[in-house]
């Protein structure tokens, strides 16, 4: 047995927080597994399977379509509503479904958690990266409807702003996804937190109406500080020929950065009593 | 060279909350405004310290509570201690549950994989080991039916056998083996044994003691949190059966020197029940012999002295009574000694039920030598025996479960 080769590893009390980057690196196929578990139990026992990712949001836009562009008449930066409102609902539906299940993932997951050691932060990361598939399969349907409605699209902005707004909308996701996962292990209040906090957030992100909806300057400042605005917006520019308000986004990167770092501290310094507390 | 695994002075200290079973927010507020809950400081271990080396089986031993399960806790990283420092040289593989994260909508063949990587096995290894694993659990038929179809005995086999090819240098298992059917929990046994054998280190909690022995070399024996003994392991079971007062009360005499009341003739010593050589306490198989080792000493020469065992079922009734010196055709004159009287019971005789061994020891025609109300042990037998189980799952009812020599004959009239 190569025992003089094996490393030693020491296990003390919590003492100072660190990141341990490597550990993660080292477990990461389990990323893989989590992400793969989850979606096939989402969609295991379904009659639609995989179609109720494209169905979910495309039910909306309808809806949406139906109530804010026929009958309320809202202005959407030159876009025909159902275009705007479908670009926007697919990128908050990656923010909605990632945070509901990171949120909920370390007390689904408590029976795990108890057994076994591995990066906590695994857990919340693969529910945002199962939500991003689902994203995908939302993404192929947008192409479609802009194929479909002849919408012109600024192919520079496209490769740049796509992605980039979906990192963001993944950035913003994590920092309130982890954060209030590990508040929801400590305290089961979260779990209704969530969906209401989700459910108000929709109405204060430019999903439904641009921003330009609200008149006041501060209003909008105040806005901004949502992680997906930016997102929003930006993976709506390549269609509306760029960004209505830079300043606005980077308030919201900005604020989608902050978030990031609190959800990712709380989380790692409260990681270890999960195993306590669940 | 070093010791695998070092563990320095480890505590763990639990802060009870006199109320709901988790936190709620509510109770934080209220916490503001009135900080006077009600809390205890527990500590579920104090002060834990032992060196494992490479190769060694350690066995961990103690009642519920006593901290085995957050010792093992600490050892796999679930949960941090409150002080002292492990060491570790090795990859160290734990497994506290079988089949962790095992979900019912998956199929085995998905279970498989991903249980695998949660303890820490690369896809790759799982690919190479998968057919073993299979094999090793008997439900290659059902691979890609989903988990919920299988019984809780196949669940079991398949989560079992994962773990089984785990490959680490040091192996944490807990009190995994209390569940399954005998057969599988044998097959399992063998398992560990043979990984031990292959010169692994592990660590093993168990509530079978018998399974402690025969597995481990070393046994760690925890009270209140505490080390209470540490050493060769039947020393250290023994040392725990001694203390463990509350339960198999009449277990503990077995390690009891002699008896209570003094006679003047006679002294029993030791009696030990063994099954392929192995000291087993009060739960025994009917596949294999049981001897049992009566020792005692005789202060002067008897004539006529008899040493007797009873079986009886739980409602006191004898089922057999046996001599020792049944094989005998004389009375058989014993001088002042030490001896040691040994009775076979054979395999495929005894049922699978509860009996009462009740000893006794007299002078034919004279009197009965203390204790005169006889010692008694109480021992539960599993059926791991001979029967034609070609019917399912029922072996013959009955006090005893002899195997007879039958013969079915075709006497048909040509």
């Amino acid at each position: 047995m190569p025992l003089q080769e094996a490393e030693e590893s020491i296990i003390v009390p919590p003492r100072k927080l660190s990141l341990n980057l490597g550990e993660l690196w080292q477990y990461r196929e389990l990323f893989y597994f989590f992400t793969w578990r989850d979606i096939k139990v989402k969609y295991k026992q379904t009659l639609l399977g995989v179609f109720w990712a494209i169905l979910q949001p495309l039910f909306m836009m309808l809806l949406f379509t139906f109530f804010f562009g026929r009958a309320l008449k809202i202005e959407t930066q030159g876009l025909p509503y159902p275009v705007f409102v479908f670009s926007g609902l697919v990128i908050w539906n990656l923010f909605s479904t990632g945070i509901i299940n990171a949120g909920n993932s370390m007390v689904t997951n408590s029976n795990i958690i108890k057994k076994i050691y591995f990066p906590r932060l695994i857990i919340p990361i693969s529910s945002i990266l199962s939500s991003l598939i689902d994203f995908f399969f939302a993404f192929v349907i947008l192409i479609v409807m802009l194929i479909s409605y002849g919408q012109p699209v600024n192919f520079l902005y496209a490769i740049l702003f796509w992605p980039l707004g979906i990192l963001l909308a993944c950035i913003g996701t994590f920092g309130p996804g982890s954060w209030l996962a590990a508040l929801n292990i400590k305290y089961r209040d979260f779990r209704y937190v969530i969906p209401f906090l989700v459910q108000a957030l929709l109405f204060l992100t430019p999903v439904i109406y641009p921003i330009t909806v609200v008149q006041s300057s501060w209003m909008q400042t105040l806005l901004a500080l949502n992680p997906m605005y930016s997102a929003v917006e930006i993976f709506r520019a390549p269609l509306v020929g760029g960004l209505t308000n830079p300043g606005l986004a980077l308030i919201s990167i900005g604020s989608s950065i902050v978030l990031f770092f609190i959800g990712l501290l709380y989380f790692k310094n409260t990681e270890m009593y999960f195993a306590d507390l669940a | 060279m070093k010791p695998i695994l070092e563990v320095k002075n480890i505590s763990k200290l639990f802060t009870l909350q006199h109320r709901e079973a988790y936190l709620s927010f509510r109770d934080k507020i209220s916490n503001i405004l009135s900080p006077s809950v009600e809390t205890e400081d527990f500590w579920a271990l104090k002060d834990v310290s032992f060196d494992v080396q490479a190769g060694e089986s350690v066995g961990i031993i103690g009642r519920n509570g006593a901290g085995k399960s957050t010792l093992l806790k600490i050892l796999s990283k679930i949960t941090p201690p409150t002080k002292g420092k492990i060491i570790s040289r090795g990859r160290t593989a734990s497994l506290l549950e079988v089949g962790t994260g095992f979900h019912p909508e998956l199929t085995g063949r998905e279970n498989v994989f991903f249980n695998g990587s949660l303890l820490g096995m690369k896809k790759a290894e799982i690919q190479k080991r998968f057919d073993e694993m299979i094999d090793f659990s008997g439900t290659e038929k059902f691979l890609d039916t989903p988990l919920k179809r299988y019984s809780s005995g196949m669940q079991l086999r398949l989560a079992f056998s994962v773990a089984a090819f785990l490959e680490s240098e040091i192996l944490i298992i807990d009190e995994i083996l209390a569940v399954g059917d005998t057969e599988f929990q044998k097959k399992c046994l063998g398992k560990i044994g043979a990984v031990i054998k292959g010169g692994r280190t592990i660590l093993f909690v168990s509530h079978n003691l018998q399974a402690v022995m025969s597995l481990c070399s070393r046994g760690i024996y925890l009270e209140d949190g505490g080390v209470k003994d540490s050493g060769e392991v039947r020393h250290t079971v023994k040392t725990y059966l001694d203390r463990y007062d509350a339960v198999d009360s009449d277990w503990k005499n077995v390690f009891n020197k002699g008896t209570s009341k003094a006679d003047p003739d006679f002294r029993l010593l030791k009696i030990f029940f063994k099954q392929n050589e192995i000291e087993v306490f009060g739960n025994i198989v009917n596949g294999e012999d049981l001897q049992i080792e009566i020792y005692y000493e005789l202060f002067s020469k008897l004539i006529g002295f008899r040493v007797f065992v009873d079986v009886c079922d739980q409602l006191g009734s004898v089922i057999f009574r046996s001599f020792h010196d049944e094989n005998i055709r004389t009375r058989p004159m014993m001088g002042k000694g030490k001896y040691l009287s040994k009775i076979t019971i054979p395999a495929n005789f005894l049922g699978p039920i509860a009996y009462d061994f009740k000893f006794s020891f007299g002078i034919h025609n004279v009197r009965m030598l203390e204790p005169a109300e006889g010692i008694s042990y109480k021992v539960n037998v599993e059926q791991t025996g001979d029967y034609n189980n070609a019917y399912g799952g029922q072996y013959s009812a009955g006090l005893i479960c002899p195997i007879l020599r039958w013969e079915i004959i075709d006497d048909t009239i040509a």
